[in-house]
């Protein structure tokens, strides 16, 4: 970890009561759902982190408690030091309050998140879906849903695949 | 077959303005076919005669599944994926995910790897910008702009074919090192173009840059305030013409690229013609690193000789029982890679392409999501063009760089 970087860390684990965990010189911090907004003001306002550089989430399907690892990384500019939050959510009803009120790019980055692993973010502005069109049942990112596949068809067995595939017949 | 509903004006109903609701201004889409659109965007627009009021962009319509595909896959087989997601920077994007997986696994790269990687990503960078210049002057109907860039870009297309044997898919870029030197006309070739271009780059900018038209259609329009482009998480080329004096190759010095002489253009002025500008100077500066890097090439291997991560070469499979084991165990089962997880980011010509790679102690990996730039700078759009004509909104939305492969992932 960046010597500069230290006092940060130590300041925000006193005040959350966050763990840490370093891997490659990287800082990751955990902290609680209903946390992160505050901690994301904190590190912007106080500690010079202007740029939410990303924001994903992990799947830990089929363990339930925490299912869900919502990931924030952050950059300060001012410093040149990265940070990041990583957010533990349970899998029956993921719930994070949104943070498009300290970060403009979360707005867009959340609906990825909902549209992918269906996590909810609490106050989110505009919750729609962004890259999947508007019907689609699940959330692909999911552990659970499995990857799409299509049986290579030859000459032999070209019509009889061709009676079970999903697209629409005359 | 679920029955797809009709769009109503209920679902933007919190995005667009009250006059919009009582049909005072019109909601018009732009796309998804549209020439300016740079790929299929649609964006809804509301105007106001020809003001636009209100910009919802609407993206996903080359969703592809990258990041669910990529989990499926061990990490060598993965890095094709790479190379479909910004097709302009294929290079780049290889050079970010192997990056990625080097520091997961811990695998050091010799220095003439590093190097030659410098001078690919830079002739990367500088046919992206071609590309970029030629579809912007096509937006502001300057045609000649496109033919004189696409045949610039044709002799780096060469170069990519030469090395790598593709011209844009090229995953030439392998985990520890390079998939094998380059051959010996490689350097005939880019000592060829490095003479050739920087009078091409005049003649540009002879086309351009003092043209009255252009000069009308750009100064002062899509301002772009700095405090709110990091607030959009917007990087890159377009950050800088806002003032921001920040370059991931300059602030985190990655593949050496400490050892070249360069400068980072940056402009305060916050319009389309700084973004232009920006862009036309940062063909000159990847010139020069790729001068500096083409004269101090060092000699030695090109991949790493860790053969638990690094297939051995042709010839040692025939003599040497190891190899043939793990050039086995490599392609069959691929390489583990630790239960922990990584963020790398490079500096691709759009901004900040950053690679979140988690691993699960096999060899695929548990999760991986590209951090795109494009998305983020297409996020900033309606903030910009709020108050702009709609032939405004054209040269801002090209003047920020889009590519749709790299937005929908």
């Amino acid at each position: 970890m960046d010597k500069k970087l230290e006092p940060i860390v130590k300041a925000l684990q006193e005040k959350f009561s966050a763990t840490l965990e370093e891997f490659r010189d990287e800082a990751h911090l955990f902290v609680k759902p209903e946390q992160i907004v505050e901690a994301l003001t904190i590190l912007r306002d106080e500690h010079n982190f202007e740029l939410l550089s990303a924001l994903t989430a992990t799947d830990y399907w089929p363990q339930q408690e925490p299912r869900f690892h919502v990931v924030y990384q952050l950059t300060s500019l001012a410093k040149n030091l990265s940070l990041q939050l990583r957010v533990p959510v349970n899998g029956s009803d993921p719930k994070v309050p949104t943070s498009t009120g300290v970060y403009a790019v979360a707005n867009w980055r959340e609906r990825e998140l909902l549209d992918m692993f269906g996590i909810e973010f609490d106050g989110h502005p505009d919750p729609r879906r962004i890259l999947m069109p508007e019907d689609t049942v699940g959330h692909p990112l999911r552990k659970d849903f499995p990857l799409g596949y299509e049986e290579p068809q030859f000459t032999f067995n070209l019509e009889e695949i061709d009676l079970r595939k999903p697209y629409a017949k005359e | 077959m679920a029955q797809i509903e009709e769009v109503s004006i209920g679902q933007f109903k919190h995005l667009v303005s009250e006059r919009a609701l009582t049909g005072e201004t019109m909601l018009l889409n732009m796309g998804p076919q549209h020439p300016s659109t740079h790929g299929v965007l649609r964006l809804l627009l509301e105007l106001d005669g020809e003001t636009v009021v209100n910009c919802i962009p609407d993206i996903g319509y080359l969703h592809t599944g990258i990041e669910k595909n990529m989990e499926a896959k061990t990490y060598q087989k993965a890095e094709v994926m790479t190379d479909r997601l910004d097709y302009m920077n294929t290079m780049g994007n290889n050079l970010a995910y192997v990056m990625a997986v080097e520091k997961l696994v811990d695998v050091d790269v010799p220095v003439r790897a590093q190097a030659l990687r410098v001078i690919l990503v830079e002739l990367q960078r500088i046919a992206s910008h071609l590309v970029w210049l030629g579809a912007f002057g096509l937006d502001l109907a300057a045609m000649s702009v496109f033919l004189y860039c696409f045949r610039e870009r044709e002799l780096i297309l060469d170069i990519f074919e030469m090395v790598s044997g593709q011209r844009m898919m090229t995953t030439y870029i392998r985990p520890g090192g390079l998939w094998r030197d380059v051959p010996a006309e490689f350097e005939t070739a880019v000592r060829d173009f490095l003479k050739i271009f920087p009078k091409r780059i005049d003649e540009y900018e002879a086309l351009m840059t003092r043209n009255p038209i252009m000069m009308d259609r750009l100064l002062q329009i899509g301002y772009l305030d700095p405090a709110v482009a990091l607030q959009y998480g917007v990087t890159g080329p377009t950050l800088r013409a806002s003032g921001v004096d920040w370059d991931l190759r300059k602030s985190r010095p990655y593949m050496g690229y400490e050892q070249y002489d360069f400068n980072v253009p940056v402009r305060t002025e916050g319009d389309t013609f700084a973004r232009y500008i920006v862009r036309i100077e940062e063909l000159r500066e990847s010139l020069k690193i790729i001068e500096q890097a083409m004269n101090k090439l060092p000699m030695g291997p090109v991949r790493s000789e860790n053969r638990k991560f690094v297939p051995p070469p042709r010839s040692e499979l025939g003599t040497s029982m190891e190899s043939l084991i793990h050039h086995f165990k490599l392609w069959t089962e691929g390489f583990p890679a630790p239960k922990a997880s990584i963020y790398s980011a490079v500096e691709s010509p759009r901004g900040e392409l950053g690679v979140y790679l988690e691993g699960d102690g096999g060899p695929k990996p548990h999760r991986i999501h590209m951090r795109t730039p494009s998305f983020d700078n297409l996020a900033v759009l309606p903030e910009i063009v709020k108050g702009h004509l709609v032939a405004d909104l054209v040269a801002i939305l090209a003047s920020i760089d889009i590519v749709l492969g790299d937005i929908d992932r």
